[in-house]
């Protein structure tokens, strides 16, 4: 029989199975104190760099696994059974958005220079984009890159930065005309150093992950660290955003798997009115629900992932799957706190976290809005079906 | 993969198959929607009224559409399941909700469990003029105290020397008033609970059917729909189908097959009405624009693609499950429950996008409306999926 979740095949199943157990051994365990700490320690990521884990995407000759995507979507799942969204969020960033576009547009020496060291866990990457006047609409942003003799100067603010406080480097967009714009962008790759501010951001989720604002004074950036090219900025932004949103997908249907699944446990063995709370149908149908919408969520993040890998260019695809799965996961929280009555509230269960964790879905890697309006103009032109 | 230009301007038009259909498929997918269009769509207005006519499986039979996933020995084209889903997905092309049902009936509910459990006798006697489309097929279930609860009905079927004597009446039977025969669900040992059930195949023309009346329903006005009543009927014991005492796990497989065509059926009919209702907001204008231009109707088809899309996966992969061997009841049920709730959510957007057009005859909106309804109650209700589902995880 073939495999029966395309298009990931058995040589996945057993990297999922490999994955899941360090997670659960090594991870896992310290979940809340990182979350109480407001912070996960860096040696997170050479422990994952030590199962290769941040690199599987990445070609060998760079210190990478040599595999693809598929092997990285396994590995976005199965981050979520840390219990700690911010620290997958984390990994996350530094896997997903900041070291693949160095990847894909990066120079040989920023490749030997960033993702080599990247992948060996010893520099841990951002990627900064957002500005306080600047989010979905990324056309907006303000930070300027001046050209000095031998690169630039840089002078703005990003925020909402994950990884910002800890990054040992950032993947900037930033202004390289006055316009700024479609056709003003540039990314520079800066480096911590005199002049790059960061101050930590609290958020009502995501507690274990380092978010902060960073303000850039007067940072010269050298002209080898311009990433990809001129003013094609807007490209490379454009370029990663069907992998992060794709990410984040898959990041939810693990996550709503794991939440179910703790759920239902919980149902079988908390007794009410003389039975377990499964045995009452309010409770069962709830919960049939909820497994039919994190299957539903399962099934169409996996097409588009599909789709992705053979090299379709599947925005319609990765944008459904967006928008449906980070409301879908969010309720599916909400419906699981629910289930779990007044322990449901309690920070000592994990659903309290996991319910905060998801609400951040609908907003990051653009909003539920931004993906109706992409979707809404898709719409002129339906595809032959 | 994309590359960096490629991102910039997708092509949205681009053909994107999904990997369970080939050629061999899009080409009869072609071919049914070509059909659908031509020669049944232009009477579906009329058949609203009158019921679609039977000359409607006689030219079925004809194309040989009504055994698309049927063995070539008993006249079928020999394909694979997905071929039976080209079937249910385009047919909807006929804007006919009640035809479609009258052939789903046919071709994926009362036909498979004659095949399945059948003796090589009934498949010649049914099977081959059914896929011919010369006889019509309908499948008895439900009674009049027996809707959800099928170990619930109380059809007796007797044993008296080499035949059997049934009496009992069956309700909501799709085709009851034109079928040729009846796939019918009897209890034949009232003591033995699920090991009771055997089913029978009755000749419609046989002594004691009674074709009580037509039933008046919301929708799916096109299908004849019956209340059945069984008196005295005697049917040889070569009648029995498959094993006595089975018959209750015989029908749960066959729901199985029912749920995931009805299913299909949904997302393709949800699909068409969204179509039909972009082309509406792309031409009616408002406020000095087409209404498909303000963003809040925008962000309306955005969030109807997607549900469909969801329904369309699940449906594919389950779908694939299914052929694969597996027996995904679990799943099965999932893609059931959501596909139905998501065309009676369509329906009803592009009821509201329609604005007070969509509450008129003519613009057919209102006419799939109340067909969609339909399926979160047929097959299987959605309470019915639910606790499927539920106790399928040990709750």
């Amino acid at each position: 029989m073939p495999a029966i979740n395309p298009p990931f095949t058995e040589e996945h199943e057993a990297l999922r199975e490999s994955v899941r157990g360090f997670i659960e051994r090594e991870l896992a365990p310290h979940a809340q104190r990182w979350e109480d700490e407001e912070w996960f320690p860096d040696e997170v990521f050479t422990k994952l760099a030590g199962q290769g884990l941040l690199g599987l995407k990445y070609p060998t000759e760079h210190g990478g696994e040599g595999g693809d995507y598929l092997h990285e979507a396994v590995l976005i799942e199965e981050l979520t059974r840390i219990g700690s969204g911010g620290t997958a969020a984390g990994i996350g960033a530094h896997v997903n958005i900041a070291t693949p576009p160095i990847w894909r547009f990066g120079s040989e020496g920023q490749k030997r220079d960033y993702l080599e060291p990247a992948i060996r866990g010893e520099k841990i990457g951002a990627l900064g984009i957002t500005e306080p006047h600047a989010g979905s609409d990324v056309a907006a942003l303000r930070t300027r890159a001046t050209p000095v003799d031998g690169g630039w100067v840089v002078n703005g603010e990003k925020t909402y930065i994950t990884n910002g406080v800890r990054a040992h480097f950032i993947v900037t967009a930033v202004k390289t005309t006055e316009e700024g714009g479609h056709h003003g962008i540039s990314f520079l790759i800066v480096d911590r150093q005199e002049g790059v501010k960061s101050s930590a951001l609290h958020k009502l989720g995501w507690h274990a992950s380092d978010t902060a604002t960073i303000a850039f004074e007067d940072v010269f950036v050298p002209s080898e660290n311009l990433l990809g090219g001129e003013h094609e900025g807007f490209k490379l932004i454009m370029a990663n955003f069907q992998w992060e949103r794709l990410a984040m997908a898959l990041g939810a249907v693990g996550a709503m798997r794991a939440a179910w699944e703790r759920t239902a446990q919980f149902a079988r063995e908390r007794q009410a009115f003389g039975r377990p709370l499964s045995g009452h149908q309010a409770i069962r149908h709830k919960l049939a629900d909820l497994a039919t919408s994190a299957y539903t969520c399962q099934c169409v993040t996996y097409d588009a992932l599909r789709r992705f890998v053979s090299g379709e260019e599947p925005l319609r695809e990765v944008t459904m799957a967006k928008l449906l799965t980070q409301r879908a996961s969010f309720e599916l929280m909400d419906a699981c706190l629910q289930i779990h009555g007044g322990a449901g509230y309690m920070r000592e269960y994990w659903i309290e976290r996991a319910a905060r964790d998801a609400r951040l879905g609908p907003i990051g890697g653009g909003s539920d809005e931004i993906m109706r309006e992409i979707l809404g103009r898709l719409i002129e032109a339906p595809p032959a079906r | 993969m994309a590359t960096a230009e490629s991102v910039l301007k997708p092509d949205f038009a681009a053909k994107r198959k999904h990997f369970i259909f080939n050629d061999e498929h899009e080409a009869l997918r072609e071919s049914v929607r070509n059909f659908a269009l031509k020669e049944l769509a232009p009477h579906a207005a009329e058949w609203e009224e009158t019921t679609f006519p039977n000359w409607v499986f006689n030219r079925m039979g004809e194309l040989g559409l009504l055994g698309l996933d049927k063995p070539e020995e008993y006249g079928g084209q020999g394909g694979d399941y997905f071929s039976a889903m080209v079937l249910a997905e385009e047919i909807t092309n006929a804007n006919c909700g009640g035809l479609a049902m009258g052939v789903a009936v046919h071709t994926d509910m009362a036909m498979p469990p004659i095949l399945a459990f059948g003796t090589e006798e009934q498949k010649q006697q049914w099977v081959v003029p059914a896929i011919r489309g010369e006889k019509i097929l309908c499948l008895g279930i439900t009674e009049p105290d027996a809707g959800s609860d099928v170990a619930g009905i109380k059809t007796r079927a007797v044993k008296d020397g080499e035949e059997y004597v049934i009496n009992g009446s069956k309700t909501y039977i799709t085709n009851g008033h034109r079928a040729d025969v009846i796939v019918l669900v009897t209890k034949t040992d009232a003591d033995a609970g699920y090991d009771g059930f055997s089913l029978f195949l009755v000749p419609m023309d046989s002594e004691g059917v009674i074709r009580e009346k037509k039933l008046e329903k919301m929708g799916m006005h096109a299908s004849d729909t019956a209340l059945l009543a069984f008196q005295d009927v005697r049917v040889p014991a070569s009648a029995l189908l498959g094993q006595e005492g089975k018959g209750f796990y015989h029908i749960m497989w066959e729901l199985q097959g029912e749920r995931m065509i009805g299913a299909a059926g949904c997302v393709a009919a949800a699909q068409k009405c969204f179509e039909h209702t972009l082309q509406y907001a792309k031409e009616r204008e408002a406020f000095g624009k087409a209404i498909g231009h303000f963003q809040v109707i925008r962000h309306k088809f955005a969030e109807m693609a997607t549900k469909i899309e969801a329904a369309r996966q699940l449906v594919y992969m389950t779908a694939y499950r299914f052929a694969n061997g597996e027996y995904p009841v679990r799943e099965i049920s999932m893609a059931k429950l959501y596909s139905a709730r998501i065309a009676c959510e369509v329906a009803d957007e592009c009821i509201q996008i329609h604005g007070g057009a969509g509450y008129m005859r003519e613009y057919n909106v209102e006419r799939v409306w109340r067909d969609m309804r339909l399926n979160r109650i047929g097959a299987g209700t959605d309470e019915i999926m639910l606790e499927v589902i539920g106790r399928s995880y040990g709750l």
